[in-house]
């Protein structure tokens, strides 16, 4: 059993925290997994991506190969198209519907919107609302990662709660409750979008 | 002992290296190495015995520092991105003619693809050209078993050895079991006058190096790290060097064989085994076509050779699992064609980043000189190359810019301007401005000093709260030393500096300095 994630967004965004949430809880479930991450300079702004992989079995290559991926999960709904090539035919894409905006020929939202629900598999949320209505105006990717926590299959919702209140523990209870409620938020928002 | 931890490469040959006894890091920051040194400063054991691990002021600096502390008994680690090996690359091949005392690893960082660099050169060329062994990681365990197998074949060849690594190993996390601990060495100063390099000695130690190669090439020939799997069956037998062993055991192949290489000089009697139970070989190497170049010297031009010289791979970029997979006949499949509402979103300055001001400034003056030329450097401002700002003309290597732009001015340009970062100027831009000083040369030079190495992510810089000394030390004219703070409020006082040192026919030295806004943000909640 594997499953091939790519994770994206823009420089900033957070995305290499969901990386750390789900690598630790795999690495508890004792899972085997890859997680290759770009630094540097693409983390100034531009689109940033890390391939994670999850398996029971050894993991060879750091790279997802094309048609392969599982989930794409997006913080960013121009950068979840940007990896298509590398979905598989019935994986899915769970993405923010927030765009951000910091180039001058960002594509037309609608257009791009409809572009995306046109894909057989999405789970599409305003993550950065339901992160204010979680209490936790900072936690979207926390949402976002909780809109995914039923697809990830090989790692648990409660792993991934388990894993959250380990990562963030350094910094305090209150800092691991606020991403605790933002996580619950996206699982409870992909429910009903189901 | 402890369960698997999950490490980047990076930081399991950090771990690896604490370990097997390290008693120094020397390093200049780079993508993709920073994180080595970055580990080594944090660990708790390393803090605890006083592995050094500060940054060096550039690569140069550090590979001399390194042998050093070899040359003292103890085990040193240099590491850098592959451009710093042209940096470092004198002491690097004087280092294999004087040999080592302490093991000595010299980690060099490649990036193929070119994620965060200018260019995708191999650093196993270098390895070979100082003729000294390397190390190949395919895997982060196999980086982590790797440091302490070559610290110690160091010290018993008595020569340096280079460890290569990929940004997609440097970069990827995988589980890592530590092994044993070591001890860290004595102190034991060599008596050798080997190190000594006068021509007469280095003679005769460039011999001893020579005499040493049969010795490598045996060790790499019995390396563990070298496997050679033959399968019984006809057909193409494939080298898989370094991470390209893991694309291909992805794709899983039908092959007459596979010879997974790591360790290097190329172990010759197990390519002439995998080319007798062949029809051809295909090379599958991450960088530049080395060993591809070199199995076609091993085995003659008749035997059939593939790899990226003949197309089989791309010629250019880093190896992925569709590309060796398409090489071994195993071709991956798209099933959504490319997206339509989608446009490239290329790196930017941060929002309220001070080069951001420069450059604002820059522009506006530089408007008024058609004959101008900016000249860039290495460094988060680059991007100032690029919209909406366009003001570089370019970007070479750490430093360039001062001395392209003294031969531009020597050439007639006028005015000559060039753009660097704090941490750039100190790694290779001090030497050029003192050349421009002694030839007194019509030269603009602007230090955006952003009070550390932003790019990399905020590492300490060498040269902050001395630049205004340094400059004049150098013999810059003090009254053409400015210091301006680069805030969008102060835009009329930075244009009219810029426009003042212009029409100064001599070296200027425009300091803009204000702390890189990340390092800021990192500072203010550390206080909190």
């Amino acid at each position: 059993m594997k499953k091939d994630i790519i994770l994206c967004g823009v420089g900033g965004q957070g995305i290499l925290s969901i990386a750390t949430v789900i690598g630790e809880a795999a690495t508890a479930a004792g899972l085997h997994l890859k997680q290759a991450e770009v630094h540097g300079m693409s983390q100034r702004g531009g689109d940033v991506e890390s391939d994670l992989r999850l398996s029971t079995e050894p993991v060879h290559s750091d790279l997802i190969a094309h048609g392969t991926a599982d989930i794409i999960l997006s913080m960013e709904p121009m950068e979840a198209l940007r990896y298509l090539r590398y979905l598989a035919p019935d994986g899915a894409v769970i993405t923010a519907s927030e765009p951000l905006v910091n180039i001058p020929d960002y594509p037309d939202h609608e257009a791009l919107l409809s572009e995306i629900q046109a894909l057989p598999n999405v789970t599409m949320c305003d993550i950065a609302s339901l992160a204010r209505e979680s209490g936790n105006a900072r936690g979207a990717n926390m949402v976002l990662l909780g809109m995914a926590a039923s697809s990830i299959g090989l790692v648990s919702p409660d792993g991934l709660r388990e894993a959250i209140a380990r990562v963030f523990s350094p910094k305090g209870e209150k800092v691991v409750e606020a991403n605790l409620a933002a996580f619950d938020q996206g699982m409870a928002a992909a429910k009903k979008k189901v | 002992m402890e369960a698997k931890r999950l490490l980047l490469g990076d930081e399991a040959v950090a771990l690896a290296a604490i370990d097997s006894g390290l008693s120094g890091v020397y390093a200049y920051p780079g993508t993709p190495s920073t994180e080595i040194t970055e580990f080594i400063q944090k660990d708790p054991a390393a803090r605890e015995r006083g592995v050094h691990s500060r940054w060096c002021t550039n690569e140069k600096t550090a590979m001399e520092a390194a042998l050093g502390m070899s040359y003292a008994g103890k085990r040193a680690l240099v590491c850098m991105k592959h451009v710093g090996m042209n940096v470092c690359a004198d002491p690097f091949i004087n280092s294999a003619v004087t040999g080592v005392n302490g093991g000595l690893i010299v980690l060099a960082a490649d990036d193929p693809s070119m994620h965060s660099s200018q260019n995708e050169q191999d650093s196993r060329f270098y390895g070979n050209f100082a003729m000294i062994p390397m190390f190949e990681p395919s895997s982060q365990q196999e980086a982590y078993d790797m440091v302490g197998y070559a610290f110690n074949l160091s010290e018993e060849l008595h020569v340096p050895v280079l460890m290569r690594v990929v940004t997609r190993l440097a970069h990827s996390r995988a589980e890592v079991k530590r092994g044993a601990p070591r001890e860290e060495n004595r102190l034991d100063p060599s008596d050798d006058r080997g190190w000594i390099l006068l021509p007469a000695i280095a003679r005769k130690q460039y011999l001893k190096l020579i005499d040493k190669q049969p010795l490598m090439l045996g060790k790499s020939g019995s390396s563990p790290f070298n496997t050679l799997t033959l399968t019984g069956e006809k057909g193409t037998g494939i080298i898989a060097c370094g991470i390209a062993y893991n694309y291909v055991k992805e794709a899983d192949p039908q092959v007459s064989g596979i010879l997974k290489l790591s360790h290097y000089p190329l172990p010759a009697e197990q390519i002439r085994a995998l080319a007798a139970a062949s029809d051809k070989i295909l090379v599958i190497e991450d960088g530049q076509p080395f060993v591809e170049h070199e199995v076609r010297a091993i085995l003659g031009a008749a035997y059939p050779v593939e790899g990226r010289l003949t197309g089989a791979l791309p010629r250019t970029g880093e190896l992925t699992p569709d590309s060796v997979g398409t090489a071994v006949g195993k071709p991956t499949f798209r099933h959504f064609p490319d997206a339509l509402n989608m446009a490239p979103r290329p790196p930017q300055l941060c929002p309220g980043c001070g080069h951001r001001d420069v450059y604002a400034a820059l522009n506006e003056v530089v408007a008024d000189y058609p004959g101008a030329r900016v000249f860039g450097d290495i460094g988060c401002y680059t991007l100032g190359a690029l919209p909406p700002f366009r003001t570089l003309s370019s970007c070479v290597d750490m430093g360039a810019s001062i001395t392209m732009a003294k031969g531009a001015a020597d050439a007639g340009v006028h005015p000559a301007i060039a753009v660097i970062g704090d941490s750039t100027f100190t790694h290779s831009g001090m030497t050029g401005l003192l050349d421009a000083v002694n030839e007194n040369a019509d030269i603009t030079v602007l230090i955006s000093d952003n009070l550390t190495t932003a790019m990399t992510g905020g590492q300490d810089s060498a040269g902050t709260s001395k630049y205004e000394g340094i400059c004049t030390g150098l013999g810059v004219d003090p009254a053409h030393v400015k210091v301006v703070v680069p805030l969008p409020a102060n835009m009329s006082e930075i244009k009219e500096t810029i426009r003042q040192e212009i029409a100064y026919h001599g070296v200027s030295v425009i300091i803009a300095r204000r702390e890189c806004i990340q390092s800021l943000k990192r500072h203010s909640a550390k206080k909190i």
